[in-house]
């Protein structure tokens, strides 16, 4: 009631003399509004596009004795993309980040189906809460703890050994890289997926069940087309954590064969070539803008 | 009937197995920290605070803890007070490239940190500001600023844009109606901005990895040992910093819920 009261002030206002909300706005000038526009504008172009840009720029200088030369030529660039070394690479990162992006998309799935439509609202918030505290918690310590889960004498080993089952090589291969893109991304692809899913019309669900559709169908045919938005952002977020992660490859995955980051960061830390690593970050850049293009595409492409 | 019951039996037990998963590590790590042993693994050592002892008496830790809540105050702030203002902005004015404007805003965390922590690198080096902490403190706002926009953003979106007006038809100016009106709204989504950036930053690694030199903060010091020789110190670090970050979330969470009560 109070707010209705308020909003025929204006009205009156306006018969007074006092000066209109409009007209007050025009006479203290531009410095309130850009008091508030001006500080993010200015602090992300100088710290993310300007260094973004440098990035590109160094892409094109040259390393002599030691030191990086501003200059402009294709010398790293047609180094590296003519290596047969780096597209293997690239592959094999492409493969990896599609291959975790669709494992998890499908392993989260049910279980953010199952949260929206099979339990109960106070079961749903606390499940909700779960699923945002891996955020939160290091990324580095939940990878170490999973050595010590997945070593050859590691517990889970030992628990195969007293099931009688011989000792199983999980670390230092993919699929330890795997696990470490799993721990990454799988609360996060249920989230997203929940809250398309959570805020999906029910009656579409019901009418479909009193058209006769069965269960599977109307999961696949009904829930999953609406909740498209969802499931493409989740599946997007995924593969720009995964392509780009270099902790579960390294400390999971053993560091062989490289994915790109590890490239970049051992091309990085090791030496001065930062313009080589800044040939593949850019390369990795117009992947990922392309994937992203591509999925944003077609989530919000009009259903034929 | 007999057939869905077990259907959903299935899928409450398929979530369980799901959060057994991303649980495991999280409480596999509290375990380990008060493990005897150097590899854990079954039956399970006996209990210790070892390792938290050995976090105690080592001096690279607790500088890098000091570097580590530097970083986390001051980022906490600047990128507050920045997402704030950006949110406020997008929920007041409308203007020409405005969309651009919002992707520039919300777009860092999409890129790969690897590439973050190069193009830093090799940005702050040329203005001769890598290798202190305040290279960090500069990476790491660019990454939380977008995090406190989007939750003070969330905030506003429950407001009537019209209290601002009223405010304004009631003789405040735009300042006043900013402190008396817009402030004390906001209040709880700024503290809890503030705490979800000092966990974000809190917890970053990467970034800071490429451009802190010696100046290691805590996650950049668990990485370190990462990559010398396996130390269940990590876990008694990892520990600590768990309850430090979901500490400042459960407080961020508590100020959030207050929303939900009219203001």
């Amino acid at each position: 009631m109070t707010l209705r009261k308020l909003q025929t002030a204006p009205s009156l206002a306006e018969v007074g003399s006092t000066p209109t909300p409009a007209s007050r706005r025009r006479t203290q000038g531009p410095w309130y509004g850009l008091t508030f526009a001006l500080p993010m504008l200015v602090w992300q172009l100088a710290f993310f596009v300007f260094p973004l840009a440098f990035l590109l720029t160094i892409s094109f200088w040259v390393v002599r004795n030691f030191r990086m030369q501003p200059t402009f030529e294709w010398l790293n660039w047609s180094y590296v993309l003519s290596r047969g070394y780096f597209w293997d690479v690239y592959l094999h990162t492409l493969t990896m980040a599609c291959g975790a992006t669709l494992l998890i998309s499908l392993v989260a799935f049910p279980c953010a189906y199952a949260i929206a439509f099979k339990l109960r609202t106070s079961a749903r918030q606390l499940a909700i809460l779960l699923l945002v505290t891996p955020f939160f918690t290091s990324y580095l310590v939940r990878t170490y703890s999973w050595q010590v889960f997945l070593s050859d004498n590691g517990i889970l080993n030992a628990l195969f050994g007293q099931l009688g089952i011989g000792a199983l090589p999980m670390l230092n291969s993919s699929f330890g890289t795997f696990v470490g893109y799993f721990t990454l991304c799988l609360p996060l692809a249920v989230v997203l997926q929940l809250f398309s899913l959570m805020y999906l019309d029910r009656s579409l669900v019901e009418a479909a069940h009193n058209l006769g559709c069965g269960r599977l169908r109307t999961v696949l045919q009904v829930v999953l087309p609406s909740a498209r938005v969802g499931v493409v952002v989740a599946a997007l977020f995924c593969f720009i954590l995964c392509f780009g992660d270099f902790v579960s490859p390294l400390y999971l995955g053993g560091g062989q064969p490289p994915t790109l980051s590890t490239l970049i960061a051992d091309t990085t830390k090791a030496g001065q070539q930062w313009p080589r690593a800044a040939v593949i970050a850019c390369m990795m850049i117009v992947t990922l803008l392309l994937v992203a293009f591509a999925a944003v595409r077609f989530a919000y492409r009009r259903r034929a | 009937m007999n057939e869905h019951r077990l259907i959903n039996f299935l899928l409450r037990g398929y979530v369980g197995l799901v959060f057994l998963f991303i649980f495991t590590p999280i409480l596999g790590s509290f375990v380990f920290s008060f493990n005897a042993d150097r590899f854990p693994s079954l039956p399970l050592g006996g209990f210790s605070l070892h390792w938290y002892q050995a976090i105690a008496s080592d001096p690279a830790v607790w500088q890098a803890l000091r570097n580590s809540l530097k970083v986390a105050l001051v980022v906490s702030v600047v990128s507050t007070f920045l997402g704030f203002a950006a949110a406020y902005t997008d929920f007041r004015y409308h203007f020409f490239g405005k969309s651009l404007y919002m992707a520039l805003a919300l777009l860092p965390p999409t890129i790969p940190v690897v590439i973050m922590g190069l193009a830093m690198l090799a940005f702050l080096s040329r203005v001769g500001l890598s290798g202190e902490l305040h290279a960090v403190m500069i990476s790491h706002i660019v990454m939380c600023a977008p995090f406190a926009m989007a939750v003070v953003r969330m905030r506003l979106a429950q407001m009537e844009p019209v209290l601002e007006s009223a405010a304004w038809n009631l003789g405040a100016s735009q300042w006043q109606a900013m402190r008396h009106v817009i402030l004390p709204f906001t209040a709880p989504s700024l503290c809890a901005a503030l705490f979800v950036t000092m966990a974000v930053s809190f917890d970053e690694f990467a970034v800071a990895w490429f451009v802190s030199g010696l100046n290691e903060t805590v996650p950049v010091r668990i990485l370190n040992t990462l990559q010398g020789q396996v130390s269940p110190t990590i876990n008694a670090i990892g520990s600590l910093v768990f309850v430090t970050t979901t500490a400042l979330v459960i407080l961020a969470q508590m100020l959030l819920m207050r929303r939900r009560k009219p203001a």
